[in-house]
This record gives C-alpha cells, structure tokens and sequence, in this order.
C-alpha cells in the first residue's frame, strides 16, 4: 500500500497493568471503507478513541498523511458517535453551521451578515444533501433518531475531514431506518471520495458497507490473568463486489458476545 | 376493583382534590377565631378577616406620618432591592465559576476544594463577620444572601456542564471549536437553562438570609416589620405579611420559569417551540 492515509506503527494502549492493544500495525489506504468488528471488550472503541486523539498510545506511532496524530481532537478527523453526537441548543441548520461559525470567527464563534448569510446557503445544501431539508429549524430533539444521525453526519462532512469516523452510527436505529442509512453513507462515501474508519456490533453490516474488514481479537489468551495480553487486528479482510460473505470464524463473535461481557 | 396506583384523577378532580385541603385550613383557621373572639373580643392571636384587613389597610394603603412613605411599599421596595442585588451578585459568579469549574480539569483541581469548604459553612454563622467587617449598612445584607446561596450554585451549575457529553465536547473538537469557543457556543447556552433552574431552587434560601439579615439589623424592609411588630403580638399584620412574601415568591419563580421556557424551548422536553 503506498501512501496510506493513516498508519499504525506497533501500538500498544495499556491503563496500568491491563494491556488493551498489544502490537496494532495497520495502513489505512486513502478512499477506503474500513470496517471494525470485535467482541465487546476487543478494544474497538480504543482503538477508535486513539484515532480521534481522545487517547494517546502507550507506545507506538500513529501517522496521518506521514504527520505525527495530534493528541487531541481536531478538524481533519470528523466523528459520529451512536449518540450524544449533535448539539440539543441548536437548531438543525445550525448544528451544520456550527463547524462554520467557528472557522470564521474566532472571539465570537458565530458569524454575521453577510458570511453568516454564506454558512448558512451551505449549510443547508449539506443539509439537503442528507435528506434533512424539511427540518432545518427544529431542535435535536423534535428529530427521529434516525434524522438526528443524518444530521450528525452532515454536521461532521461540512469541514470535510480527511477521516471520518464512525462509532456505532446505527446501533440505535431500526431495521427499516438502518437500511436507509446504510444508503445514505455509501452515497456520500463514493460521492465525496472519503475514507472512512467504521466500530460496528453487525457483522452483516460490516460486511455490507466496508471495502475492508477489520476484526479485532485477542491472539492470545490467559484464563489465570485475562487482562495480560490485548488485542490487535487478527483478521483484515479486503473486501471486492463478490466476496461479501462474513467468514464462519467472525460470525462466531456474535456468539461469544455474551460471555466476553 | 381498580388498584388504588392506578385511579388517576381527572382535571376537575385534580382541582378539586388540591382546592380541597385549602379550603380546609382556611375553614379552620376561621373557626378557630372565631371560638377565641367570641371568649376574648381583643384576641390578637388568630385575628379575624376583618382584623387583617383593617391592617392591611393601615399597612398597605395609607402613608406613615412619621417616614412619609407607605409601610408596604417602602418594605417592599427595600427587601426586593436587596434581594435583586443579592441574587444578581450570586448568580453572575456562578455563572463564571460554574462554567470554568465545570469546562477546565485545572481549574477544577485548584479551586474545587475551595468552593467545597465555603459551601458547608452554615451562611448565618458568617453573619456576625460579614456585620463586623461591613457594617449594619446594605452591604452586608446583600453579602449574606450572595455567600448564602452562591455556593450550592455554584457546585450545581459546575456538575451540570461537567455533565454535558463527553461524545458533544469531542465533537466541538473535531468542528474545529477551541476552549473559548466550547465554552461560549456549547458550555454557556446549555448552562443557561440549568442556571435558571439552580437559581429557582435557591430563591427559598435567599428569602430566609434576607429575613434573617433583616431582622437582625434593619430599619425598613418585609423581615424587618414582621419582626418589629412581633413586639405588640400583632398577627394581623404579620399574617399578611407573610401572605405577600409568599406571593412575591411565587411570583419570581413563575417569572424564571417562563423565561427558561421561552428563551430555551429546547430544554424543555419533546416538541417544545
């Protein structure tokens, strides 16, 4: 893979002595739907956490476009969270602005008149673009959970950040909802060209919407002292138009889900 | 047979079944009076409706030849002043330290303690200090109701916006957002609600140390002439008095609500406009 987007150099997440992420390596090529699977407590969501910069590694590099991760949260990251992830005081519209005001005014963080006038046309075509034109002055909470998903990713896409991370996107959504979703961001990823890193419980849909899979697992396992060895990437599935079946050996982590909890 | 949990009354039984004990005490306290005046003619304990009134009059409408003023209105006039300024104090530091407390690790790690220490100490056991250091002027009374209820506002407001997801400050982050700008567009706008709602839970608190301070070292003000005419027994002014307290008070925190529902309908559960 040449010129990754973003890479892994032998990261490890300890919190004391319980080793989370043993040893990750991984190249993450520029355009690619990355899809991470894993049974609860395989260190997905720190995995996820240590790309946004919520977390630094213990050890190890991460890379993005050849640069050292800053180790906070920024602009050229966009994330959506399951929940919690769009502003309840805003309206839609400004919600989307939101990224805006704060690009083009930095004491007030809002911005006036005319360029005001400007975030707001743009806004509201990111806006359209998710479906979610009808709705531009309700309040978060007067949307279905579904609309406050669009508009979560709407928000995130107007900076248009390198990398746009998923964290359970629709995990709280019905079926019927979900499929639409899963529309919707296929879409905006073939349209935009973006790269996407995305934590899901559903393997189908893992397998579904990704280009690639990851599988996150412990190599090892130590039943006197469980918390010794982390997991790592133990499956990377590049995904083409036919090979779109789920593999018998992912399918059993939905199994094992239970009793890893 | 129904379970008694789920007998739910309807709008005419609610208003009757709430109108009911009132009218009840009201009842009582009337034949009350009566027994004591038909016994003692002059009783002053339990005055009768016309008593009260009668003071009310002489309080509320008529102009003291002594100050020049009318009681009420001067009372009135001088308790709300400062309670407004007290409030006013408390409420504007709270909204300072709350959202730094609240937004900054480090700043909640150097003065957290502090604010925890201050807040257990009983306000009225400062009185004396604050008498001693600012006089029996206006300062003090206004002091003791800002460090009076400053504190639990203070530590409320601070949890509350330590409180706002950690999934909504990352997402500021991500937008671009720095600390000043975390704290004006998403801390302050959702604190605002939250300040409201400390600051109607505090207004009991705030109404006891005005009456305290009041009471204490006053020349005019509510506290202070339902406390002097305690002297003379005279229940028909302190009654209503106490009536128009309770009013003041009841409007104020009607008054805060319909701000909080007007300026923040998105605090205000589902669908709110």
């Amino acid at each position: 893979m040449s010129d990754p987007i973003l890479s892994l150099r032998d990261v490890w997440v300890e919190y004391g002595d319980k080793i989370v992420l043993e040893k990750v390596s991984l190249d993450i090529a520029r355009g690619s739907f990355v899809s991470i699977v894993g049974p609860s407590g395989a260190g997905k969501s720190t995995f996820l956490r240590l790309i946004i910069g919520q977390e630094a590694p213990t050890r190890g590099h991460i890379l993005l476009d050849g640069a050292p991760l800053t180790p906070e949260p920024g602009p050229e990251r966009g994330v959506v969270f399951q929940r919690y992830s769009v502003f309840p005081h805003l309206t839609a519209i400004d919600n989307v602005a939101f990224a805006l005001d704060c690009a083009g005014s930095m004491f007030l963080g809002r911005l006036y008149g005319r360029r005001r006038k400007a975030a707001l046309e743009e806004a509201g075509q990111m806006l359209e673009k998710v479906g979610l034109s009808d709705s531009r002055d309700a309040y978060p909470a007067q949307l279905s959970g579904g609309m406050q998903q669009r508009l979560a990713i709407a928000q995130a896409l107007i900076r248009r950040p390198r990398i746009l991370l998923l964290d359970e996107p629709f995990g709280a959504l019905d079926p019927g909802i979900r499929l639409d979703m899963h529309a919707l961001i296929d879409g905006l990823w073939r349209e935009h060209g973006l790269t996407i890193l995305m934590v899901t419980h559903d393997i189908k849909e893992a397998f579904k919407l990704g280009d690639r899979v990851l599988a996150f697992d412990k190599r090892r396992h130590d039943p006197h002292a469980p918390h010794r060895f982390g997991s790592s990437a133990v499956y990377d599935f590049p995904l083409t138009g036919k090979n779109r079946r789920p593999p018998a050996e992912i399918l059993a982590f939905g199994a094992r889900e239970p009793a890893a909890a | 047979m129904r379970r008694l949990v789920n007998i739910r009354p309807g709008r005419s039984g609610r208003i009757f079944l709430g109108a009911a004990p009132l009218l009840l005490v009201a009842l009582a306290y009337l034949v009350a009076s009566a027994a004591r005046h038909s016994v003692n003619p002059t009783d002053k304990i339990l005055p009768s409706p016309g008593d009260m009134w009668a003071a009310w009059q002489r309080m509320a409408m008529s102009v003291d030849p002594v100050t020049g003023a009318v009681p009420l209105i001067a009372d009135t006039l001088a308790s709300l002043t400062r309670l407004g300024l007290g409030i006013g104090i408390a409420t504007g530091s709270t909204l300072v330290l709350g959202l730094v407390l609240g937004l900054l690790p480090i700043v909640r790690a150097t003065l957290g303690p502090l604010v925890a220490a201050i807040a257990v100490i009983p306000p009225i056991a400062v009185l004396p200090v604050l008498f001693i250091v600012m006089g029996l002027g206006e300062t003090a009374k206004v002091a003791l109701i800002a460090i009076g209820i400053a504190p639990f506002m203070v530590r409320d407001l601070a949890s509350q916006v330590s409180a706002i997801p950690e999934e909504q400050m990352v997402k500021a982050q991500t937008l671009g957002a720095s600390t000043w700008q975390i704290a004006l567009r998403l801390a302050l706008p959702q604190a605002m609600p939250k300040l409201l709602k400390g600051l109607r839970l505090s207004l009991g608190p705030a109404w006891v140390f005005l009456i305290a301070a009041e009471a204490i070292a006053s020349d005019v003000g509510l506290g202070y002439r339902i406390f002097l005419v305690r002297r003379y027994l005279a229940m028909d002014v302190i009654l209503p008095y106490v009536a128009w307290i309770s009013l003041l008070a009841v409007m104020m925190d009607v008054t805060l609500a319909w701000i909080s529902r007007r300026f923040f309908p998105w605090d205000h559960a589902k669908g709110a406009e």
